[in-house]
């Protein structure tokens, strides 16, 4: 397949919108995302000044919820429904479609020297399934009764009786149908990726030659297509019981004054369901942004990155691992405690792969060269929050320990840090990175910057004071503690956690600001500005159909040969740190890693 | 007008935003337009790495000092006495770590910051070190699994023949607790919520003879020093009992009966007595006070003052009152209990009124 063959006419419409070309679906993805997670954030905001400030009235709610925060008082159903699509579109909407679906579909088919998607077709469709489900969740915030306020879980009874919350009607069925396309679109969109990675690599491209970051797409992909679909099942048997009167998940209930005929069913079961995705859902969110990383390092420390093979073996660890420790949501759930033993030890096992991955980062530091670009500060700091957030887990995956932290405010700390921020860190340094070559221009440095250090800043004084307000026992989803006297002396790190957050979220117009100004008026990007091994660069900076204008590269070599020495100790290639794959082996070259 | 006013903040910010970054370019001497970071960057952000990580552990100094009342009062049950030990050893181990690492992290940052004609040295891989940060968090981990599972074996074997445990069944719904306790026979009569009807609120089965000696209250007492085996069961969705003092918890879900047990060490009123407890309620009460001048400068009642009572929250969401579904716990010597207790009705008597 040639070039020549892409260069029909195209239209506005065929270019822009109903695109085939993964570079746009890319763009598609990224600015969707970016959309979902202002109101993400936004609303995150909103409930954080409730929970610092819960007696007191605000304008701005009255302004936005309307009837739902009559004379500025918000209703306890809002702040509920705030928490649950918050949750939702985080982790879903921003950090599942907007960075591994982002990503994904500008670098895989650019880093394996492909011309395009395997399906350009199916990779439209995933996107515009991915879009309608967007529009369908947004929509669901106009339904009378309020959107779906059951938490991100879903956890049944709640989310199934109307009668037991006014956010499980409607708001709820839209929720629902809002996820099976969701996981429909993530689905076709990760069979794609599976598909073109093992298909469609260049001459020369063999799999231990593949960039990391192509690695994790690819191991993200395959835990996406093992584990959406028991969540789609549970979706589906979720409706079956809201709709249809069966009774998967619910038992002797008496609700409102009226006995239901529902018998049989567990919500453990459910639990069992949700959190079968729930858990490797999270690797699907935090490991395309530890390939991001991975190269980004790489790149900016101007070494290879440091064990590239304990690295691929630790993702496929993780990957494998995170199918079977879902158990550790659930330790106090009622599940026999025996299955809590066995969950303790595969949870603390993932620990280890972990490990290895946040030695292997800092290992690629020592004695670097490194250039601190912003992509750069966004990988340390992943590697940061991710050690930080890391840390935490093993408390909470001890299933004695977890007993009296569990639903407290330390698990929103532990898993903000380790795949909230972390992964959000991942998104923009892959912005930051790709920037010129998803729009040919480059993003400003300085405010680069600025978005950095605010948002490092203001990320670490939002949760790390978080464990504390939780070692003191808070609930989570709580619409305010002032009924518990024993917690009024949170009061005031309640109010410094909201400042800090409100600091952390102004960072982000910043990056809003630099991101739709440096699309338009930034400064025209070089063709290889970070002077990167990695095959995108070989291709223009204008994007053509197919990639690449003549013959597809050919690969000689990995990704990460930076600061290469011959055996004369000259750079490989003379006055230059770096050697792009597609340049070939010398004769008085050694291959030096394994 | 609204939309104007939005839309004049947006192109204000818009302004701002501009200015900032010619400003930046001007302050960072780096007004080069390249986009790329160069020399004087790298020096800048890597000493910024360094103040970094100097703010990061100076947070955690301030968080562990400042905060350190928040950390719950030693627990006041039997086995929580091992839950707090292992909780002391995994948070030095994490902090112990997390110093290190985030040490060597930004220090290498700065450190290796890029110059100008230095050379990044090329080092792939080393088996050897690989092995040592493989096995070292093995080890470690393995200890404490082993140490966890241990602890966690014997809170969760419950002795269900236990003769002399107290039997108190823990009754969830929207939004509340009630406790019945399983009265002289010790044995908790036969219930399902298809026998809700009027005052048998808890829906106990009429016909079982264990049942008529039932004791149903809104307070949970519970005797010092005897181990008490809590059966959960819940109306209407899912809820978690929570009881924070005695490192208990254990979600409470409709359609299957779960269970909890310890043994409560310490009354309530030898916990208000501690030194912890004085200084605490000492603390919340000087916030009430502020807060009832405020209150009182408003028209408003001010707030009564705090004593110390243990207490059981709900920790599943469950609905709009969920944050104020809460029940007492009191903790007194066995004649207290019994005291107490045969003051309360039995379900005969409720349901015979």
């Amino acid at each position: 397949m040639s070039a020549e063959h892409h260069h029909h006419k195209e239209t506005f419409i065929t270019k822009y919108i109903f695109s085939e070309d993964h570079k746009m679906i890319a763009k598609q993805y990224l600015i969707t995302g970016l959309l979902m997670g202002i109101i993400g954030i936004a609303m995150s905001l909103l409930f954080r000044l409730q929970i610092a400030w819960p007696e007191q009235s605000f304008a701005i709610f009255e302004v936005l919820l309307g009837k739902w925060a009559p004379e500025g008082v918000m209703d306890p159903n809002v702040y509920l429904a705030l928490v649950t699509i918050h949750g939702t579109i985080m982790v879903f909407f921003v950090l599942t479609a907007g960075l591994s679906g982002t990503f994904s579909n500008l670098l895989i088919p650019l880093q394996i020297g492909a011309r395009d998607m395997a399906s350009g077709f199916l990779n439209m469709v995933s996107y515009w399934l991915f879009f309608l489900s967007s529009i369908i969740m947004v929509l669901s915030l106009f339904v009378e009764a309020g959107p779906a306020a059951a938490g991100w879980t879903i956890y049944p009874p709640l989310s199934a009786l109307p009668q037991a919350m006014p956010g499980s009607g409607l708001g709820m069925t839209l929720w629902l149908v809002s996820m099976a396309i969701f996981i429909a679109s993530s689905l076709i969109g990760s069979l794609n990726y599976v598909v073109t990675v093992l298909n469609l690599r260049t001459e020369g491209m063999s799999m231990s030659r593949l960039p990391l970051t192509i690695w994790t797409f690819f191991v993200t992909a395959i835990i996406g297509v093992i584990s959406f679909p028991v969540l789609l099942s549970a979706a589906l048997l979720l409706i079956m019981d809201r709709s249809f009167g069966t009774s998967f998940f619910l038992s002797d209930i008496f609700i409102q004054g009226e006995v239901l005929h529902n018998q049989g069913g567990s919500p453990v079961l459910f639990e069992h369901l949700f959190w079968f995705l729930g858990h490797p859902e999270v690797y699907i969110v935090l490991l395309p942004a530890l390939g991001i990383t991975s190269e980004v390092i790489a790149t900016n420390a101007r070494k290879p990155i440091f064990g590239y093979r304990a690295m691929v073996i630790s993702i496929i660890a993780i990957a494998f691992l995170s199918t079977i420790v879902w158990g550790h949501h659930m330790f106090v759930s009622g599940m026999n405690p025996f299955l809590g033993s066995v969950f303790t030890f595969t949870t603390l096992l993932i620990a280890i792969p972990s490990a290895v991955k946040s030695f292997n980062y800092i290992t690629t530091l020592w004695k670097g060269n490194l250039q601190f670009n912003p992509a750069m500060l966004f990988s340390i700091g992943l590697v940061s929050t991710f050690i930080t957030g890391g840390l935490t887990g093993i408390i909470l995956g001890d299933s004695t320990l977890d007993i009296n932290v569990h639903d407290t405010y330390f698990v929103v700390a532990h898993f903000h840090l380790v795949m909230g921020i972390s992964a959000l860190y991942g998104l923009f340094a892959g912005v930051y990175h790709w920037f010129p070559k998803m729009f040919g221009r480059m993003l400003n440095k300085n405010l680069g910057y600025v978005h950095f250090w605010i948002t490092a800043i203001g990320a670490y004084g939002v949760f790390f004071p978080m464990h504390f307000v939780g070692m003191a026992g808070l609930p989570r989803r709580y619409y305010t503690y002032t009924n518990f006297p024993y917690f009024d002396d949170l009061a005031d790190t309640n109010v410094l956690i909201t400042l800090f957050a409100l600091l952390t979220a102004s960072a982000q117009l910043v990056f809003l600001y630099n991101f739709f100004h440096s699309m338009f008026y930034g400064k025209v990007a070089s063709k290889n500005p970070w002077k990167s091994n990695t095959l995108e660069w070989t291709t223009p900076v204008e994007h053509v159909h197919g990639n690449w204008p003549g013959e597809l590269p050919k690969v000689y070599r990995w990704a990460y040969d930076y600061s290469k020495t011959d055996n004369d100790g000259n750079y490989i290639i003379e006055g230059q740190d770096f050697t792009p794959q597609t340049f070939p082996m010398k004769d008085n070259e050694e291959i030096l890693h394994h | 007008m609204t939309f104007f006013l939005i839309l004049l903040i947006v192109v204000l910010l818009g302004v701002t935003f501009w200015q900032l970054s010619n400003f930046l370019a001007i302050t960072f001497g780096n007004s080069d337009n390249s986009q790329v970071a160069n020399n004087a960057d790298n020096q800048k952000q890597g000493k910024f790495m360094l103040y970094f990580v100097l703010f990061l552990y100076a947070l955690m100094a301030f968080c562990f000092i400042e905060y350190y009342s928040y950390f719950l009062p030693a627990a006041s049950s039997e086995h929580g006495v091992d839950y707090d030990r292992l909780m002391q050893i995994s948070v030095v181990l994490i902090m112990f770590v997390q110093i290190l690492t985030q040490g060597f992290l930004h220090f290498f940052a700065y450190k290796y910051k890029g110059k100008k004609d230095q050379k990044a040295t090329y080092y792939a891989d080393n088996n050897t070190l690989e092995m040592i940060w493989t096995i070292i968090p093995v080890i470690t981990l393995a200890g404490l699994i082993l140490y966890g599972l241990y602890t966690w074996t014997t809170i969760m074997n419950i002795d269900e023949d236990d003769e002399d445990a107290l039997i108190v069944e823990l009754y969830a719904y929207q939004f509340g607790w009630r406790a019945r306790y399983a009265g002289n026979d010790n044995e908790l009569g036969k219930a399902n919520v298809r026998f809700i009807e009027g005052v048998n609120t808890l829906g106990v089965d009429k016909s079982d003879n264990y049942a008529m000696d039932d004791i149903i209250t809104s307070e949970l007492h519970l005797p010092v020093n005897k181990r008490v085996i809590f059966k959960m069961r819940s109306q209407d969705v899912l809820h978690s009992a929570y009881m924070p003092f005695f490192r208990a918890q254990m979600n409470v879900v409709p359609g299957m009966i779960t269970e909890f047990s310890y043994i409560p060490t310490q009354t309530t009123e030898e916990i208000r007595l501690s030194d912890f407890m004085v200084e605490k309620v000492e603390t919340i009460n000087n916030i009430r006070r502020d807060k009832s001048k405020l209150l009182l400068a408003k028209g408003e009642e001010a707030l009564e003052p705090y004593e110390f009572d243990y207490y059981l929250l709900c920790n599943k969401i469950c609905g709009a009152s969920h944050f104020n579904m809460q029940m007492k716990i009191v903790v007194e010597s066995e004649s207290d209990f019994k005291n107490w207790i045969s003051e309360q009705k039995t379900f005969k008597q409720v349901v015979s009124n």
